[in-house]
């Protein structure tokens, strides 16, 4: 017991260094590779507007004091205050961003591991068989879908041909449940508003497929790879032996000990779900971080867009805290 | 694993006749080895077969596919089918650079830092790790948008991208073979350090090489055109399948397709050509993982 203790006091202690080398990558990336004000400003600005720029980021102070008063601020959790409109702080303005991408990430990832494990264990099942070439080829055609691309052609043929479902935005107008996760379909079912949770789960659909099945494929190679390791075991056969039928030495004895390494991947995954989900909200105008970030792009809201990329980063060393922290109770082989 | 890249040519001919599933990776290597060659084709010769110009107006906007305009034209006019090939030449050289220098800095890296260990090692795989830990196109995000517009930003954007996925396995390998007996040999007959990492080391790095090369030239592909997508890409009117894509998204809602999927379809085609290549060559490469 004291050695698992130990364990998780060491895992949330490295998060700090962790963390504290992807600030610095970021503070670096942010003031060394390009210069601020050129990118807030373009190319040719008059002079008084870079000084005027460069005094309110505070980029008249010696790189070092930059730096300490970057990490001061992100400790106060303060990420400085939006270059545009009403000038907010940044974190206000992420936060209210932040549900609809955890909503559409939360709904995708469940949607892509369901999808990828049954595929898998299908594929597994009828080894070297046209079904599990057909997966194997699909494994790899998700690897090479460009979310776009995928996303437009739902659009096209579910949103505007056939008009069943809507092809932007999070919700219908006018619709918003009473706010108190900010996920609109737990929101709708806690408040129990049938027409909201109709038009979430509508508008939800497309950009949970496109991401989806984007990520699917990792999976789907992964659960075959492990389901037909697994499937030659002794214990396999002696199941079957035992007359237990196809079904139960499938889904009872094989997949359980085929699944941890699709947990591993599942942490490993958060980083492309992240990625991924920039790109789908993008395309369905689902008004997440990712939509949010690629707007203050073309806006050049400089302190906007390193907000949210100090938010990505932390919440990367958070995720991966986490997903070590579950394995512990789920395969307590694993100690450090 | 490494001895399977000099297998002899006869046994490798034998397991072509073996089964359909060993056939199945020399089909992914084939395919992929051609559409990767059958887009080198088109950029090359891009200006021989492209039919029009590609950033001039060479026709009504939006006009549908027909036997004038293979694939339409966009919402300027412009022929799509030749801003398709014409934009082959920009994806493939951003590829091309952004490979070539990630490749150059990471192997020497991955090389110095497991060859020599001990602090370096610790301070260089820290860094390499958090960028690896980081989302590729969140952290290409970042650096486009400081280095401004351009091809060479985006180029230099993705080496950042992929210079860990080179050190880390060329760091991983180094340090295995650095224990093995060859090299202890030659480290008693007093071969220089210099010797031993490019001679003893090198060497046997290299096969594990070009699985992880094409499989980042198909992540490279579709984080370029993510790039382009967001508008971070190469600035008007220079043609770029990302960028293309994101301008034919307004004529969606009215049927208009060609626009966006023509350039999307270029985009799939390409990436599914390098991870196929990957693919294969990662089984012929390395039997032992048989389509696992």
């Amino acid at each position: 017991m004291s050695t698992l203790r130990v364990y998780i006091v060491r895992r949330l202690l490295l998060a700090i260094p962790m963390i504290l080398v992807l600030l610095t990558i970021v503070f670096l990336i942010m003031r060394a590779v390009g210069d601020p004000v050129s990118a807030i400003l373009g190319a040719h600005a008059p002079r008084e507007q870079i000084e005027r720029i460069k005094a309110k980021l505070g980029l008249n102070d010696p790189l070092h004091i930059q730096y300490l008063s970057y990490l001061w601020g992100i400790l106060r959790l303060d990420l400085g205050r939006s270059m545009i409109w009403g000038q907010r702080p940044v974190l206000e303005e992420i936060m209210e961003h932040f549900p609809a991408t955890l909503e559409l990430s939360i709904s995708a990832f469940v949607f892509s591991v369901v999808i990828g494990v049954f595929t898998g264990i299908f594929s597994a099942c009828r080894y070297n068989r046209p079904p599990d070439h057909i997966f194997r080829l699909y494994g790899i055609i998700t690897y090479a879908i460009f979310i776009p691309w995928l996303g437009m052609l739902l659009q096209l043929i579910f949103g505007v041909y056939l008009g069943w479902l809507p092809t932007s935005g999070r919700i219908d107008p006018f619709m918003t449940p009473k706010m108190v996760t900010g996920l609109y379909i737990l929101d709708s079912l806690i408040t129990f508003n049938i027409p909201s949770l109709i038009s979430a789960v509508r508008h939800l659909i497309l950009p949970t497929v496109t991401l989806g099945f984007y990520l699917s494929g990792i999976y789907t190679r992964l659960t075959r790879a492990h389901m037909l390791d697994v499937l030659q075991r002794d214990f396999i056969t002696a199941a079957r032996a035992r007359g237990l039928s196809e079904r139960v030495v499938i889904y009872r004895h094989a997949l359980k000990n085929a699944f941890i390494p699709i947990l591993t991947m599942m942490g490993l995954q958060f980083a492309a779900l992240l990625a991924g989900a920039i790109l789908t909200e993008t395309t369905f105008s689902w008004p997440g971080m990712g939509t949010f970030l690629a707007e203050r792009i073309l806006y050049r809201d400089f302190t906007t867009v390193q907000g949210t990329i100090v938010f990505f980063a932390i919440l990367v060393v958070l995720v991966s805290l986490i997903v070590d922290l579950l394995y512990v109770y789920i395969d307590p082989r694993i100690r450090y | 694993m490494t001895a399977s890249f000099s297998k002899p040519i006869s046994s490798a001919l034998r397991e072509l006749k073996l089964s359909v599933r060993k056939e199945l990776k020399y089909y992914f290597t084939f395919t992929g080895f051609g559409i990767i060659a059958f887009f080198v084709v088109i950029a090359v010769l891009a200006p021989y077969i492209s039919p029009y110009d590609p950033v001039k107006k060479v026709g009504d906007p939006l006009t549908e596919p027909s036997l004038k305009f293979p694939m339409g034209t966009d919402g300027l006019g412009r022929d799509i089918l030749s801003r398709i090939i014409y934009g082959t030449r920009i994806v493939l050289r951003i590829t091309l650079i952004s490979m070539a220098l990630s490749l150059l800095i990471g192997v020497p890296l991955g090389l110095a830092s497991g060859y020599i260990g001990g602090k370096l090692d610790s301070l260089i795989s820290l860094l390499m790790d958090s960028l690896y830990a980081f989302p590729g196109l969140i952290l290409a995000i970042a650096l486009a948008v400081m280095q401004g517009p351009g091809e060479m930003p985006m180029a230099t954007s993705l080496t950042v991208v992929y210079i860990p996925t080179y050190f880390r396995m060329v760091r991983g390998e180094t340090l295995s073979i650095k224990e093995s007996l060859f090299v202890e040999a030659a480290r008693a007959i007093g071969a220089k350090n210099r010797v031993i990492i490019f001679s003893y080391i090198f060497p046997n790095v290299i096969p594990s090489i070009p699985v992880i090369l094409s499989l980042n030239a198909a992540d490279a592909v579709l984080t370029a055109a993510a790039l382009s997508f967001i508008g971070l890409g190469i600035t008007a009117p220079t043609p770029d399948w990302g960028f293309d894509l994101r301008m034919g998204y307004p004529y969606l809602t009215s049927k208009i397709w060609w626009p966006s999927a023509f350039p999307g379809l270029m985009i799939v085609l390409l990436t599914l050509g390098f991870s196929l290549f990957g693919e294969g060559l990662t089984e012929i490469l390395n039997p032992r993982l048989g389509g696992r």
